[in-house]
C-alpha cells in the first residue's frame, strides 16, 4: 500500500491539507474502481461486443463481427419474400419481455401496498411488536432457491397443502397444478415473490414512517382530522421519497428476476423472463451471441427505465443533497 | 508565542464568497476573540488559521513564515471544538496522548505532559474513563487538556462554551481566562457569537460581518468608540438605543446612538419626555422601556431596585458626552 | 358505551390482521420443518401439525458426500467475498464520504448503478473472463463474480454510515497529526464496527443466496454451492422428487441465516435503510 505513513505528511510540505486529502482519496478509491471495472464494466462491454458477433460457447474466441444481425436481420428469399430474423422479431423474446413486465408491475404494486399496510401496523404501539417484526423478517432471510422449493412443495398438485386448504375451505373443487399449468404459473411466482419481498418493502416503509414526527399526528388529532385523511394528506406525502426509492430498487430487482422462476416454474412459457430466456440461449442452446444480445437489451431497458424514473420522479438516490 | 498575520485573506466555495479579503495582525501572546452574527465567517476564518480549510487567495503568516500550505498538525496549533470532539472509543489519557503518539514522542515524555495538563485542569482522577462516562464540563476540560498537551504556539477555540449550560459556561469562561494567564502568554484565538464572552475574555476583539472585518480593538475601544452602527449595536447589553428622524436631526446626524446606562431619569433639563411602557427588575439593575415617540422604545438602565410604574410620564437626560452620532452610511461623525 | 365497543372491535380486528401477517410470514418455513421430519407415507399426507419426528431426511442429506461439501463451498465463497468487499470498501467509502473532490456525486451514482445491474448483462463477459483465468468450476469464479454486487453494496452502505460520523472528531484527529490512513484505522474503524458487522452480514447473505453465477460457473457436483445443490437435488428416478431431503436441506441452510437475522435484527434494518431512505 502506498498510504502515507504517520510522519509522511512532511514529504508533502508543498500541498495543503485539502490537496493532500484529495490525493489520498485517489489511492483509496483506486482498488475499488479497478475491481469494479474488472467485474462490471469490462464484462458488460464484452457482453455487448459478443452480441455483435456470432460467438458460440464452445469457441468463445472464434466469433466474428456480424453487426446487428443477432438483433435484426433480413434475408430475401429466391421467391422474393422478405424473411426477418433476430431477437427483435423473436416471439419467444417478446413473450419473455411481456412476462417480465407483467411480473414486475404486479409484484411491485402488490408489495408496495401490502408493505405499506404492514408498516402501518408495525408503526402502531402494541404488545409483541418486536416479535411480529422478527417474524416478518423470516421470509426475507430465506434464500430464494429455498423459498422456491418450499413453495413448490406447498403448491404441489397432488400433495400440496395449499390445494388441501383451499379444497377444505371450498374455494376450489379440484386440485390445481399451480406451477405446471400455464394459467396459474405466473400466479404462483407472484405469490412467492410477494411473500418473500413484502417484508423488505415493509421495513423500508417503516423506516420512512418512523421519521414522520409524532407531534404531526397529535396536531392532526387535536384538529379533529379523520385518521384516513391524515394518512393520505400528511403521512403519504411525507414518506413518498422513502417509498419512491424502495419502489425503484424493487422494480429493478423484479425486472431482472431469474432464480425464483428458474426453480419454481422451470420451462414454463407463461413465466419465462428476460433473464431466464437469455441464459437459456447463452448456455443451454449454445446460442451464446444471441443470448448476449438479449441480455444487452435487458440492460438497455433497465438503464432507460432508471433514467426516466430519476428524471421524472426527481428521486434523490445519493442522499447528497441532504447534506 | 506566535504572531499571526493575515494578508488579504479570501475564501470562496465555488462562486460563493465567505471571507472577502481580511487583513489582520494577531500579536504574540494575545487573546483575540472573533465575534459576529451567525454566517459572518468567523468560524471559517478560524478554520483557515487552523489549516483545516484551504485559503483561496492571500497570505497567512505565523511568526513571519508563510503557512498557506502547511497542514494543521505542522502549524503548531491546537483546537478546542464546539462538540468537544473527543475520540469516543479512547480513554481520557489516550485522547490526550493521541497527538503525541502520532508524533512518535517517547512514552515518558507523553506521560509527563498528559499528567501535567491533567493536574492543571484537575482531571487527573478521570484519566481511565471513557468520554461517555464524563459530564459535559469534564469533557470540555479533557478537550482543553488535549490541546494543552500539544504544547501549541496558538490555541484555537471554536465556540467551546455553547454546549454548556449557563452556570457552567461562566465557570468555564473563568477557567479559560486563568489558563491564558498561566500559559506563559500563549496566543489564543477564540470564536463566539456571544458578545459577553468576547468582552470578558478578549485582549482585543475582531468584529466580523459578512466576511469582512468591521472593527478591531480592545473591548473598551469597541464599547466607547464603535466605528459603525453595526458594532455599536452588537457590543453591549442591552443593545444601544438608536434614534433617527428628528431626534437625530437635532444633533446633526442621521442616527443617534446612546447606551441605556448613559441616560438619566429627571424632569430637570430633560431632552426627551415619554411614557414608561414596561419595566424589568433584574435585582441589581432595572430597565425602563420608555416610549418617546421614536420607532422603538428607549431603554434606560438604572442601578438599584427603584422602579417607576408603567404609564408614568418621565423626562430623560442623555449624557451629552456619551452620544454617538452616525451618518447615513452608518459611520461615526467625529467631534 | 358505543365508543368502547367500537374501540374493542377495532382492537380485535387489528390483532386479527397482525395474526394473518405473522401466519403468512412464518407458515412456509414452519411447514418445511414439519415436512423435513416426515418420511414414507406421512410425507404424502397433509399434516398441519408434526405427527412424526423422523430425522432420516437429515441423515440422508448430511450423510451424503455432496451436500456437506456444498455447505463448505458456500461458507468459503461467501466469507471470502465479504472480506474482500469490506477491505476494498472501507477505504473507498472514506474517500467518498469525507473527502471533497470533483465528480464525487457522479461516482456515487455510478456505483449505485452497478449495484442495480442485471447480473445477466455481465454473464457473457464474465464467462469469458473466468475461462480466460482458468477459474471455471472453482470457488474463485464465484468469489470474483459476486464482487459485482457485494462491492457496490458495501461501499454504498458504509459511505452512508461514515457520512454520519461527526466531522469534528475527524478534524480533531487531523489537528493531532493523523493522516487519512490513521483516521480510518485508528479513529473510524473502532467507531464503525457495528456498521461493518451489519454490512458484512448483508453481503454474506447476498453471496450465500446467489444462484445465477453459481449455476453457470459450476460443473461438477463437488463445486456446487448450497442453492445450486438444493435446486439440483434429485431422487432415484426423474419422476420422483425427494421432497423430504430437499426440505431437510432447506432447513439446514436457512436456520443459521434466520438465527443471525434475529440476533442482528435492528442493525439489519438500519443497514437496509441506509442510503436512499434518509428523507
Amino acid at each position: 500500500m502506498t498510504m502515507t505513513g504517520p510522519n509522511g505528511a512532511g514529504r508533502d510540505e508543498g500541498l495543503s491539507l485539502q490537496q493532500q486529502r484529495a490525493r489520498s482519496a485517489v489511492w483509496f478509491l483506486a482498488p475499488m474502481l479497478v475491481a469494479l471495472f474488472l467485474v462490471a464494466a469490462w464484462p458488460l462491454g464484452r457482453t455487448i461486443w459478443f452480441s455483435l458477433t456470432d460467438t458460440t460457447l464452445d469457441n468463445i474466441y472464434g466469433g466474428k463481427f456480424v453487426g446487428f444481425s443477432n438483433y435484426l436481420r433480413v434475408r430475401t428469399l429466391d421467391s422474393g419474400a422478405m424473411l426477418w430474423r433476430g431477437t427483435l422479431v423473436d416471439p419467444a423474446w417478446w413473450n419473455a419481455v411481456w412476462n417480465t413486465v407483467k411480473f414486475a408491475l404486479i409484484s411491485v404494486i402488490l408489495e408496495t401496498v401490502l408493505g405499506l399496510l404492514v408498516a402501518l401496523v408495525l408503526n402502531a404501539e402494541f404488545k409483541g411488536r418486536g416479535l411480529v417484526r422478527a417474524a416478518i423478517l423470516i421470509p426475507w432471510a430465506i434464500p430464494t432457491i429455498v423459498s422456491a422449493k418450499m413453495w413448490s412443495w406447498m403448491l404441489n398438485d397432488q400433495f400440496g397443502i395449499i390445494n388441501n386448504i383451499m379444497l377444505n375451505l371450498g374455494l376450489i373443487d379440484h386440485k390445481i397444478a399451480w406451477t405446471a399449468s400455464n394459467d396459474t404459473a405466473m400466479i404462483a411466482v407472484l405469490i412467492v415473490d410477494v411473500w418473500k419481498t413484502t417484508p423488505f418493502m415493509a421495513l423500508l416503509c417503516l423506516a420512512g414512517l418512523q421519521m414522520v414526527p409524532r407531534d404531526i399526528y397529535e396536531a392532526a388529532r387535536i384538529d379533529g382530522i379523520h385518521p384516513i385523511k391524515v394518512f393520505f394528506r400528511v403521512t403519504l406525502p411525507l414518506i413518498r421519497p422513502a417509498v419512491a426509492v424502495a419502489v425503484i430498487f424493487r422494480m429493478l430487482d423484479a425486472l431482472r428476476i431469474f432464480d425464483l422462476v428458474y426453480v419454481l416454474t422451470p420451462n414454463s412459457a407463461a413465466t419465462k423472463t428476460m433473464s431466464v430466456i437469455s441464459r437459456e440461449n447463452m448456455i443451454d442452446f449454445n446460442k451464446f451471441a444471441y443470448g448476449a444480445s438479449q441480455s444487452t437489451l435487458l440492460f438497455a431497458i433497465l438503464a432507460i427505465f432508471v433514467a426516466l424514473y430519476i428524471w421524472l420522479g426527481k428521486v434523490d438516490l445519493t442522499g447528497e443533497t441532504n447534506r | 508565542m506566535a504572531k499571526i498575520e493575515l494578508k488579504n485573506i479570501r475564501k470562496s466555495y465555488g462562486a460563493f464568497d465567505v471571507i472577502k479579503g481580511i487583513d489582520l495582525e494577531i500579536n504574540s501572546g494575545e487573546f483575540m476573540v472573533f465575534v459576529g452574527p451567525s454566517g459572518c465567517g468567523k468560524s471559517t476564518l478560524l478554520r483557515l488559521i487552523s489549516g483545516l480549510e484551504d485559503i483561496t487567495s492571500g497570505d497567512m503568516l505565523f511568526d513571519g513564515e508563510r503557512v498557506n500550505n502547511v497542514v494543521p498538525s505542522k502549524r503548531g496549533i491546537a483546537m478546542v471544538f464546539q462538540s468537544y470532539a473527543l475520540y469516543p472509543h479512547m480513554k481520557v489519557y489516550d485522547n490526550m496522548a493521541f497527538g503525541m503518539k502520532l508524533a512518535k514522542a517517547g512514552e515518558d515524555e507523553i506521560r509527563k505532559r498528559v499528567m501535567d495538563a491533567a493536574k492543571l485542569l484537575q482531571i487527573d482522577h478521570l484519566l481511565d474513563r471513557l468520554p461517555k462516562q464524563l459530564s459535559g464540563g469534564q469533557r470540555q476540560r479533557v478537550a482543553i487538556g488535549r490541546a494543552i498537551v500539544r504544547d501549541p504556539r496558538v490555541f484555537l477555540f471554536d465556540e467551546p462554551l455553547s454546549n454548556l449550560d449557563a452556570a457552567l459556561r461562566v465557570a468555564t469562561r473563568l477557567e479559560i481566562a486563568k489558563l491564558h494567564h498561566s500559559m506563559n502568554n500563549v496566543t489564543m484565538i477564540y470564536v463566539t457569537h456571544d458578545q459577553v464572552e468576547a468582552m470578558t475574555l478578549a485582549d482585543r476583539i475582531c468584529v466580523l460581518r459578512d466576511g469582512k472585518v468591521e472593527q478591531v480593538g480592545t473591548p473598551a475601544e469597541l464599547y466607547e468608540k464603535p466605528n459603525s452602527i453595526f458594532v455599536a449595536g452588537f457590543i453591549g447589553s442591552p443593545k444601544m438605543n438608536f434614534l433617527t428622524g428628528s431626534f437625530a436631526a437635532a444633533h446633526g446626524c442621521h442616527t443617534l446612538g446612546i447606551r441605556s446606562e448613559h441616560i438619566d431619569v429627571s424632569n430637570e433639563g430633560a431632552l426627551w419626555t415619554g411614557t414608561v411602557v414596561h419595566a424589568e427588575d433584574l435585582g441589581s439593575d432595572n430597565y425602563l422601556f420608555v416610549d418617546i415617540g421614536s420607532d422603538e422604545p428607549v431603554i434606560v438602565r438604572r442601578p438599584g431596585k427603584l422602579t417607576i410604574p408603567q404609564g408614568t410620564r418621565i423626562g430623560l437626560v442623555p449624557a451629552a458626552d456619551k452620544l454617538h452620532r452616525f451618518n447615513e452610511a452608518g459611520r461615526p461623525i467625529e467631534g | 358505551m358505543s365508543g368502547t365497543l367500537a374501540h374493542r372491535l377495532w382492537t380485535i380486528l387489528f390483532y386479527l390482521f397482525v395474526a394473518v401477517i405473522v401466519i403468512f410470514a412464518v407458515f412456509p418455513f414452519y411447514y418445511a420443518i414439519v415436512t423435513s421430519f416426515s418420511t414414507g407415507t406421512a410425507l404424502f399426507e397433509v399434516h398441519y401439525w408434526p405427527v412424526t419426528f423422523d430425522t432420516s431426511n437429515y441423515e440422508t442429506v448430511l450423510g451424503g458426500r455432496q451436500f456437506p461439501r456444498s455447505i463448505v463451498n458456500s461458507v468459503f465463497i461467501a466469507a471470502t467475498t465479504v472480506i474482500f468487499a469490506l477491505f476494498l470498501a472501507v477505504t473507498a467509502s472514506y474517500a467518498l464520504s469525507r473527502v471533497r473532490f470533483r465528480g464525487r456525486g457522479l461516482l456515487l451514482m455510478a456505483i449505485l448503478a452497478v449495484s442495480m445491474f442485471p447480473q445477466i448483462a455481465v454473464l457473457a463477459g464474465m464467462i469469458e473472463m473466468i475461462k480466460f483465468l482458468g477459474l471455471f468450476n472453482t470457488p474463485w469464479a464465484m468469489i470474483i463474480s459476486y464482487t459485482v454486487f457485494t462491492l457496490p453494496f458495501t461501499v454504498w452502505v458504509l459511505t452512508t454510515f461514515m457520512r454520519d460520523l461527526p466531522v469534528e472528531i475527524e478534524e480533531a484527529a487531523i489537528v493531532d497529526g493523523a493522516t487519512p490512513w490513521i483516521i480510518i484505522t485508528k479513529v473510524f474503524l473502532p467507531l464503525l464496527w457495528p456498521a461493518l458487522v451489519t454490512t458484512g452480514l448483508l453481503a454474506f447473505i447476498g453471496a450465500w443466496n446467489e444462484f445465477l453465477f453459481a449455476l453457470t460457473f459450476t460443473l461438477s457436483e463437488d463445486q456446487r454451492t448450497t442453492p445450486v445443490a438444493i435446486a439440483m437435488l434429485s431422487g432415484a428416478s426423474v419422476q420422483e422428487i425427494p421432497w423430504g431431503p430437499i426440505m431437510a436441506a432447506s432447513v439446514i441452510v436457512t436456520v443459521p441465516l434466520v438465527v443471525l437475522v434475529m440476533i442482528f435484527q435492528r442493525k439489519i434494518v438500519a443497514g437496509l435503510t441506509a442510503g436512499g431512505v434518509k428523507g
